[in-house]
């Protein structure tokens, strides 16, 4: 995927804004900034705990433009439809990207439909495009600048509840698990933490790849190194069962209703207290922090007191028996 | 070959038993192994159980750890 | 001065064993007792994992050396069941039912990853008893499952042939890989591999039991500790080896007493004996060891993938350059390899050891410190 982003996509269409690579695009109007992002869902099963494509739909989007350092506010919509899809599913689909819109606060102002033949797609898929108003002081935030050494790396919550949630209910393993896709807009989160620090120096939500991945992008932007503990990841007994069962890290599931920020020690402890008192952040937790040692490598401090390198995602995870 | 992980027997049906793993709820086979009881511990390995844990034994080795641990501190 | 551990812990017989204080206590005793230049060759992959996974190395005295032998069932599989089971997956309607650890794994030309992406019905299952269900569920379509795996998993592949015999179902078969683990490991010492005692299996000693050691302190004078895989577990196994070569006392010994006995899982046994007999087989990159390797019997020959399917497999060739085979036998480490972490990674395998998430190259490469 990344070759073929590199090579062919950046290669034809490649310009100063798109080279960003970043979660959002940040353009000129005039004298305004704007954050505009796409994403693209199709996500099997359309529907798994705690949400459903059309949700998803909202959530990536809006997620994008907020850790961005946007106000998210307007997004289209674009339906792919497989013939013969049932209607009473794409009705509750669309009910759900409406809620999901509506808390997040965003409009739907255009969109578009093509129904395609039998076998043309997987049931369904989605496109958002998302414009959102970018903070005149966060503008940079994408850019990971001016992090030091000694700075904190936040999270908002568990980590791999969205990822093992959904291969839960695609793969048929036959377990019955209470985990729960954590697919939510982080706008108001978000907002939250801005309006009351304007120290926050990164962020960035760890969808596919999970929290390694994010890590190591990072790591390689900054050319400073990470050092993570395991003991203070954020982990639901569900997810560390089902991964202790099937061979899987946690660290390499993905998200969708998670932030990983990064900020000053002081300022860090003061935006923990502000995402624990959010729903979205009760367990908030400081999982790391930036190091000058390995620069541009992620570390992991293991439960034995030892350290080892934690690698960008490499494909899938796969389950194992072995 | 090695990926087994402790489960706690919650129910006996027949060839089949329902354990759990933390919150994570499985119907194991059991035709690998006799004599499985509701609260027993069985190593859960690619859908079956294939051995009990034995909580005496668990204990003993615990036992021994911790008299190394305590002389360690010496 | 360290507190008190307790073992109220909540993954119950996981968490107490990966408590950082008694593996420090354990890392201490060794270092306290160990004065030999000993080498310790674990023979599996949860092993192999586990010691990376935990940074078990760190916490040895520099006298002590662990190697990696052929522990990883997927690495040891030969090209041709690959490219075999590859081949199977083109047979129209059929389905191919695997553990997720042989997806990815490089034939001579594709993978299944590969093949299932071009749109060839191959499923990843947990327990091979789903499979017997999608042979259930769908009667017109054959159901291949692909039997990997030492002596722990080839008695559930024995269970569902005989479940699918119950049932009298005509579409279930198996394609089987299955090896036993003792002769390789007799194998490699008569090749000469110079080690002090192993770390043996322990959920592979949790279905034989402990008899099938017994050579190897009695003819090859080597210790033999059965290790469970938490942290705690392998210090302690590797404790008690360390004891044994000290004293020049080597012998069998179980520190995975809750879960292996002696005599093993008699059950087990007596199922994957009543499916399985013992073949010579070829371990890919050691060659063909005697009397390793199970193949269905000939009155379960009716669900023998090989007996009823014929396909033809391309020639097989190892990569050029690939060491994976001295890996496997403990002689070089992935390390050594020229084209280890640069050709050679995680995202695009050349050998089985690098594919497969136990496999040493793999292993050496997530945990590298």
């Amino acid at each position: 995927m990344h070759d073929l982003i590199k090579n062919l996509f950046i290669k034809h269409f490649g310009n100063r804004i798109l080279n960003e690579q970043s979660d959002a695009a940040i353009v000129h109007a005039g004298s305004d900034q704007i954050a505009f992002t796409t994403d693209s869902f199709v996500i099997d099963p359309i529907f798994f705990p705690g949400g459903d494509i059309g949700k998803l739909a909202v959530c990536g989007t809006v997620n994008d433009l907020a850790v961005s350092g946007a106000y998210p506010r307007f997004i289209s919509v674009s339906f792919i439809i497989e013939e013969g899809f049932p209607l009473k599913d794409l009705e509750l689909i669309v009910k759900s990207l409406a809620d999901e819109a509506r808390k997040a606060k965003v409009i739907i102002v255009t969109g578009d439909t093509k129904v395609v033949n039998k076998g043309k797609c997987d049931k369904l898929f989605i496109n958002t495009a998302g414009i959102g108003m970018l903070r005149e002081k966060n503008r940079l935030i994408s850019q990971a600048r001016n992090i030091k050494a000694g700075d904190l790396i936040l999270i908002n919550g568990t980590i791999g509840d969205h990822g093992m949630a959904v291969m839960n209910a695609r793969e048929s393993f036959n377990f019955k698990a209470q985990v729960v896709s954590d697919c939510a807009s982080l706008h108001m989160l978000i907002c939250k933490v801005l309006d009351h620090s304007s120290l926050v120096k990164f962020m960035r939500d760890p969808t596919r790849g999970g929290v390694a991945t994010v890590l190591n992008e990072l790591a390689g932007k900054i050319n400073l190194g990470i050092e993570i503990d395991e003991s203070d990841l954020p982990i639901s007994n569900g997810v560390k069962a089902m991964c202790e069962i099937l061979g899987y890290d946690p660290l390499y599931i993905a998200n969708e209703g998670k932030v990983l920020m990064v900020a000053g020690k002081k300022e860090g402890m003061h935006i923990l207290d502000i995402m624990k008192k959010d729903k979205l952040g009760k367990q908030s937790a400081v999982i790391g922090r930036i190091v000058r040692d390995h620069p541009g490598k992620v570390a992991l401090r293991t439960v034995t007191g030892g350290k080892r390198i934690i690698d960008s995602l490499a494909g899938d995870p796969l389950p194992r028996i072995c | 070959m090695c990926l087994a992980i402790p489960a706690k027997v919650i129910s006996v049906d027949g060839p089949v038993a329902r354990v759990t793993i933390e919150d994570v709820e499985y119907t194991a086979s059991l035709l690998l192994l006799e004599d499985v009881n509701p609260g027993d511990f069985v190593l859960l390995h690619a859908g079956f159980a294939i051995e009990k844990i034995d909580p005496d034994e668990a204990a003993e080795t615990m036992r021994l750890l911790l008299e190394i641990e305590k002389n360690s501190h010496g | 001065m360290r507190k008190t551990v307790t073992v109220d812990a909540r993954m119950k017989y996981i968490d107490e064993y990966r408590n950082k204080d008694l593996i420090l206590a354990a890392s201490d005793e060794l270092k306290r007792i160990s004065k030999k230049e000993i080498t310790l060759m674990e023979v599996c992959g949860g092993h192999t994992m586990a010691i990376h996974r935990f940074g078990i190395t760190a916490l040895l005295p520099p006298n002590i050396r662990l190697l990696s032998g052929p522990g990883c069932p997927v690495c040891v599989s030969s090209q041709h069941f690959i490219d075999t089971a590859i081949a199977y997956s083109k047979i129209p309607g059929v389905i191919i039912a695997t553990y997720g650890d042989l997806i990815r794994v490089p034939g001579s030309e594709t993978s299944l990853e590969k093949e299932k992406a071009k749109g060839r019905d191959i499923r990843i299952i947990y327990s091979v008893l789903d499979a017997v269900g999608m042979a259930r569920n769908n009667k017109e379509k054959p159901v291949i499952f692909l039997g990997i795996g030492f002596e722990t998993t080839a008695p559930a592949t024995a269970a569902a042939i005989i479940k699918a015999k119950s049932e009298e179902l005509d579409n279930f078969f198996v394609l089987s890989a299955h090896k036993v683990m003792p002769p390789v490991m007799k194998a490699l010492v008569e090749e000469g591999v110079k080690i002090n005692g192993f770390i043996a299996p322990g959920h592979v000693s949790a279905i034989t039991g402990t008899t099938i050691y017994d050579d190897l302190p009695s003819v090859y004078n080597l210790g033999v500790v059965v290790s469970g895989f938490e942290p705690v577990d392998m210090m302690q196994a590797i404790l008690m080896l360390t004891r044994q070569v000290e004293s020049g006392n080597p012998k069998v010994e179980i520190q995975y007493k809750r879960a292996v006995q002696r005599n093993g899982n008699k059950t087990a046994q007596r199922l994957m004996n009543e499916v399985f007999e013992p073949k010579d087989d070829t371990w890919r990159g050691l060659g063909v060891i005697p009397v390793s390797g199970l193949k269905i019997k000939e009155n379960f020959s009716i669900f023998d993938a090989g007996k009823y399917f014929k396909v033809e497999v391309p020639e097989s060739s190892e990569p050029k350059g690939c060491i994976c085979g001295m890996i496997l036998r403990g002689m070089k480490t992935p390390v050594d390899c020229s084209m280890f972490a640069n050709q050679c990674t995680p995202a695009e395998p050349v050998g089985a050891c690098m594919v497969s998430g136990e496999g040493t190259c793999a292993t050496y490469y997530r945990y590298r410190s």
